[in-house]
């Protein structure tokens, strides 16, 4: 057994699966208030990492004013997603606004390769490329920084369902609408909010993705590995996002191994999380985490 | 509120409902020209059997209407003097009318704490906290579970937390819709004792819905009973309680024990309209 081999690969799964837990959140958080699940979720990053591309790349800004850029033309992206887009189509049948957001997938995705082209464009070197060594591990300074902004971005998740106003109503219209504007909560103003921030935190992920592997439209197939993570996770819970993208993450990892060590198949990686999920689902159907209502003993 | 002498005489009208018409999905019509006002500071109820329309008028003031595909076609909804019908609830809210609706509805995955903080959400100041305290202080069995999961409260509880969570908002008037829906006895008289102390302290005007109406009618100062989506009848809470009407249909008294049959009878003999 090649313990160093298998060591790195499961560090690397913790830190790819932090992303796609980052991205399920993402996902969730629109699933939870609007019951929409969203397919465009990868077109997020794809859409933020090619923004942030252009900022430094065409503009040459600086790369933390790019980024901010980057991260407002998300949030306004994700409102103008919604008032333009979505808010029509309130009240209809959710299956045509999921039916939607497919349609949405295929011309974001199209946009951005009619833009962008379809080859890889590397990123702008930000951090040093040189992997340094942790406990033994040769990691990648941009690996680090994706695993910090990754958790920044768990812990500002919490406290903002946790305490915030919005936060609070935004739970509160995952629950029940009716009783959230009876409270005074503009349910539209919340459904603009949950686009706009998942579009924002997605952005972050992308470009995080971006810097490591490069900018390409394969970064929207990121999107597809979210699907398991949040299903796992149980679809509607935020910490089964993140539990459910690491373990997505790194049975990604450890299935390579075994594939590269004794089954010599080639890209096992990319189907066993899919067969996982199927298993899981068989005996927890719905899902690590989901809720079953509350009943009242 | 500035004003604590709730009870003095002719206080002035807080909210009018004035002769109006609801119709659900643009062909059921509901409400047929309903009338009532509320004065500042007084407790009114609004008496009726299922489906008289009494929810339907609630939700037409506080403007929850519109989330049911329900409309205001005629007539006009005034708060201190200004016209609120079919205006969004979220709106109204922030004039200061809060619905505690029907069946409770708290938020059962939060806790207890961030059920009533969420109640203070259309509020900026800093008073949250203070406020949360005063809640408490009414209502003592909350403090006890301020960190459990509003779900897993018994009946009595989340209907207390829904009170208190709409006293978070600071309302300038208080729609109650049956509080006293699945409450044992007992409950449902000490959560109208503390209905009644929370207008009384704090002059908080309230328009309360009930089928209970031997309970509703001893803590109100006026009283309206509707009958399939009409306001029938109305008086001060004396009024009310000495009407033989309403001993007979509502109260479960009238002058002696009759069978059901005249009872149908007798109704039909003589409509209050």
């Amino acid at each position: 057994m090649n313990w160093d081999l298998l060591g790195q690969l499961v560090v690397n799964g913790v830190i790819v699966g932090m992303l796609y837990g980052v991205v399920a959140m993402c996902f969730v958080l629109i699933y939870k208030s609007t019951q929409v699940v969203n397919f465009a979720q990868g077109e997020f990053l794809l859409i933020g990492a090619w923004t942030c591309w252009a900022m430094l790349v065409w503009l040459e800004m600086p790369f933390w004013l790019g980024f901010l850029f980057t991260l407002a033309f998300m949030f306004v992206f994700g409102i103008l997603l919604q008032v333009v887009v979505l808010k029509p189509l309130i009240g209809e049948p959710i299956i045509s606004v999921i039916m939607l957001t497919i349609g949405l997938s295929i011309v974001f995705r199209a946009l951005m390769s009619w833009m962008f082209g379809e080859f890889v464009k590397p990123f702008p070197q930000v951090f040093e490329a040189d992997a340094v060594n942790v406990l033994g591990l040769q990691v990648q300074p941009a690996y680090i920084m994706s695993m910090v902004i990754s958790v920044v971005i768990m812990v500002g998740f919490f406290y903002f369902f946790k305490y915030s106003r919005m936060g609070l109503a935004m739970r509160a219209t995952a629950f029940d609408q009716q009783v959230a504007q009876s409270l005074g909560v503009s349910v539209k103003q919340v459904f603009a909010m949950c686009w706009a921030i998942s579009a924002l935190v997605s952005a972050v992920a992308g470009v995080v993705i971006g810097m490591v592997n490069g900018v390409s439209s394969a970064l929207s197939f990121f999107g597809i590995k979210v699907f398991p993570a949040a299903i796992l996770g149980g679809l509607d819970s935020i910490v089964g996002a993140i539990v459910g993208g690491l373990i997505i993450g790194v049975l990604e990892n450890v299935s390579q191994y075994v594939d590269s060590q004794w089954l010599q198949l080639g890209g096992l990686y990319q189907i066993v999380p899919f067969y996982v999920l199927v298993i899981i689902l068989m005996i927890k159907p719905y899902g690590l985490f989901g809720t079953k209502d509350i009943e009242r003993i | 509120m500035a004003d604590t002498a709730p009870r003095q005489a002719a206080p002035e009208t807080m909210l009018s409902v004035n002769n109006i018409e609801v119709v659900y999905d643009d062909v059921i019509l509901v409400l047929r020209g309903v009338s009532l006002e509320v004065p500042k500071g007084q407790i009114v109820t609004l008496l009726g059997a299922n489906g008289a329309g009494k929810s339907t008028t609630l939700k037409a003031i506080s403007g929850l209407l519109k989330t049911e595909d329900g409309e205001v076609t005629r007539g006009t909804v005034t708060f201190d003097g200004e016209t609120i019908s079919n205006q969004d609830p979220e709106k109204i809210v922030r004039k200061g009318i809060f619905q505690v609706m029907e069946g409770r509805r708290v938020v059962e995955d939060m806790t207890t704490i961030e059920n009533l903080r969420l109640g203070a959400f259309t509020r900026r100041d800093k008073n949250v906290r203070r406020d949360m305290d005063m809640v408490m202080d009414y209502f003592p069995r909350l403090k006890e579970r301020a960190g459990g999961l509003a779900g897993y409260l018994s009946g009595g509880e989340q209907q207390m937390l829904a009170i208190g969570r709409a006293l978070m908002a600071r309302p300038r008037m208080l729609l109650l819709d049956e509080p006293s829906m699945g409450l044992s006895p007992l409950l449902v008289k000490e959560v109208f004792g503390i209905i009644e102390s929370i207008n009384r302290d704090q002059g908080l005007t309230m328009l309360l819905v009930e089928q209970n109406a031997s309970q509703a009618l001893k803590l109100a100062d006026y009283g309206y009973i509707m009958e399939s989506g009409k306001v029938v009848l109305d008086g001060t809470q004396e009024e009310l309680l000495s009407n033989e009407d309403v001993k007979e249909s509502y109260l479960g008294g009238g002058e002696q024990r009759r069978s059901f049959k005249n009872l149908k009878s007798y109704k039909r003999r003589k409509r209050w309209l």
